[in-house]
């Protein structure tokens, strides 16, 4: 960063003479500092992880959660500033209760992806306000079913509301990332905070765009990326916490829970013994489970 | 054309007069809603010693009119709690919006235990009782049914004043006199609560359903039942009455045409 102490870096909206807003450059910076958080996109449902680090021995452990919901059936993990991710959480579900208001139906996860992505955005704009120091991944399952308008008396007609494309395919799993400059795209899988360069490269040994990974495998790939991901030279203790959303007929019923206790520890166990046969032998590990 | 924004875009004093500003006032002092429009009649609902059932017709009416034959008046709202709504079918609607928001926003804290009937009972009645006072009731009366805070059978009511009541048995409207009677020779007091079955209650609660047909001109033979016990609410939403009989009208004198 040659152009730094030009002068272009301490106002908020300014453009450098090269085209660059350098404090949402610093935003990022402030992102690759968080423990890592990622989400995968399975055929059946979307997995969210975190690494928490844990900065007191005082905190009480599986206390103070970080992967938040919004609505029933969307799930937000941030890196970066906590107070920022928690501000981010808090008007996804402000949106989320509006888009219900006006609509009286879920709001989509392309359009919360959409309306927060605008939000972020709105704060590089103005020298009064600092861009998001968070970045965040946004995950949910659209239902696939035809929803009744919330607070619908009756059955309606027998044809559903129509305007809809015979033989198409409705609702799924989605995931996105939005980022402090309030970019953000749609992910089959995605990676931010400290860990993001070897998640990433972990995400993409899973071919997840093929569609052949399954919710349960998601978790289990979930917990040992984070797992591979953690720096045990710089940080010592990590919680890993963890969340899902499947399909209605699936395990979760569409919506965003937490991964039950027994398996994520089973995830947790598989994940150490696959780091432990990084050291002798890899390959072998990995084929057995 | 002067310096008095307030004039602008108004008819000229000079030419037409002065401007009659009781023009712009509405008759008489803002009104609330009055009275109910699209209507749902009774709502039946019993204790037994495992749980509640309720039950509730599937009409909505408008006036005389039998309006809507769809209508669903057993709302649940978790795996404990199930309301059932009497009155008018728009602020059902809007107490049904209401609760959903109240779940989404309940969901947010992973670590609380789910609210039950006697939580849900005690914040509908101040909503009623909030929006009495603000002369703009919500024309309902409600019965909220389920598990209390120790997972034993809760049965309570609140109605368009904030008035809350609670007994082993409940009905509203059409039912409070219909079916109360019949309910009460089945469970009189709390106490006895221990002896119902839940085949007895759901048996009991059809019962008076089907009087009600009877009876009440504004009902339905089709309805809604729920049971809720520790193992969950069991819901169904397009019974029909059974082994109806009408073979009583016959012996009915003082309507029609009949002379004697």
């Amino acid at each position: 960063m040659t152009s730094i102490g030009t002068g272009y870096d301490l106002s908020n909206s300014v453009f450098s003479p090269d085209g660059r807003n350098f404090q949402v450059e610093y935003a990022v910076k402030a992102v690759e500092n968080g423990g890592t958080a990622i989400g995968i996109r399975c055929k059946d449902g979307i997995v969210l992880a975190l690494e928490k680090l844990i900065t007191s021995k005082l905190l009480k452990p599986g206390a103070n959660k970080r992967i938040a919901t919004v609505d029933r059936n969307m799930g937000v993990v941030s890196s970066g500033l906590l107070p920022d991710g928690r501000h981010f959480v808090s008007r996804a579900r402000d949106e989320a209760a509006e888009w219900r208001r006006l609509y009286k139906s879920p709001t989509p996860t392309s359009a919360l992806a959409n309306r927060m992505g605008s939000y972020v955005q709105m704060y590089t704009l103005y020298s009064s306000v600092r861009p998001f120091g968070v970045t965040a991944i946004v995950g949910g399952w659209d239902s696939e079913a035809e929803l009744p308008v919330d607070g619908q008396v009756g059955s309606g007609p027998k044809v559903g509301s129509g305007g809809k494309k015979d033989g198409a395919k409705y609702g799924g799993p989605f995931l996105y990332m939005i980022e402090p400059s309030g970019l953000y795209w749609g992910y089959y899988g995605a990676a931010t905070g400290k860990g993001r360069q070897i998640a990433k490269s972990e995400l993409e040994k899973l071919s997840l765009s093929e569609g052949n990974l399954s919710l349960e495998e998601g978790v289990k790939e979930a917990a040992r990326i984070i797992y591979v991901a953690h720096d045990d030279n710089k940080d010592k203790d990590f919680e890993l916490e963890m969340t899902w959303v499947s399909s209605l007929d699936g395990p979760t019923k569409g919506r965003h829970e937490e991964v039950p206790k027994e398996l994520r520890e089973e995830a947790e166990r598989l994940a150490k013994k696959a780091l432990e046969g990084d050291d002798d032998d890899d390959d072998d590990e990995k084929m057995e489970e | 054309m002067n310096h008095f924004p307030q004039t602008w875009g108004r008819p000229r004093d000079d030419v037409y007069g002065a401007y009659d500003h009781s023009h712009f006032q509405t008759a008489g002092p803002q009104q609330h809603t009055q009275s109910p429009i699209v209507t749902g009649t009774s709502v039946v609902a019993a204790k037994f010693k495992d749980g509640v059932v309720i039950a509730a017709d599937n009409l909505a009416s408008y006036g005389s009119l039998a309006r809507f034959t769809d209508v669903k008046r057993i709302r649940k709202f978790n795996d404990q709690v199930v309301v059932g709504f009497g009155g008018d079918v728009s602020d059902m609607q809007y107490l049904d919006r209401l609760l959903n928001s109240l779940d989404v926003r309940e969901n947010y804290s992973t670590t609380e235990t789910p609210l039950n009937a006697k939580n849900l009972h005690t914040y509908l009645s101040k909503v009623m009782y909030k929006r009495r006072s603000d002369f703009n009731p919500l024309w309902n009366h409600l019965l909220i049914a389920g598990l209390d805070g120790e997972s034993k059978p809760f049965l309570a009511s609140a109605d368009l004043l904030g008035t809350t009541f609670a007994a082993p048995t409940l009905a509203t409207g059409f039912g409070a006199h219909l079916a109360q009677p019949i309910l009460r020779r089945t469970v009189p007091d709390e106490a006895s609560v221990q002896n119902v079955s839940k085949d007895e209650a759901v048996r009991l609660v059809k019962e008076c359903m089907k009087v009600l047909f009877y009876r009440d001109a504004r009902s339905l033979d089709k309805y809604s039942i729920a049971v809720i016990t520790k193992e969950g609410v069991e819901l169904k939403q397009d019974e029909k009455l059974e082994n109806q009989s009408w073979a009583f009208a016959e012996g009915i004198r003082g309507y029609g045409t009949q002379v004697n």
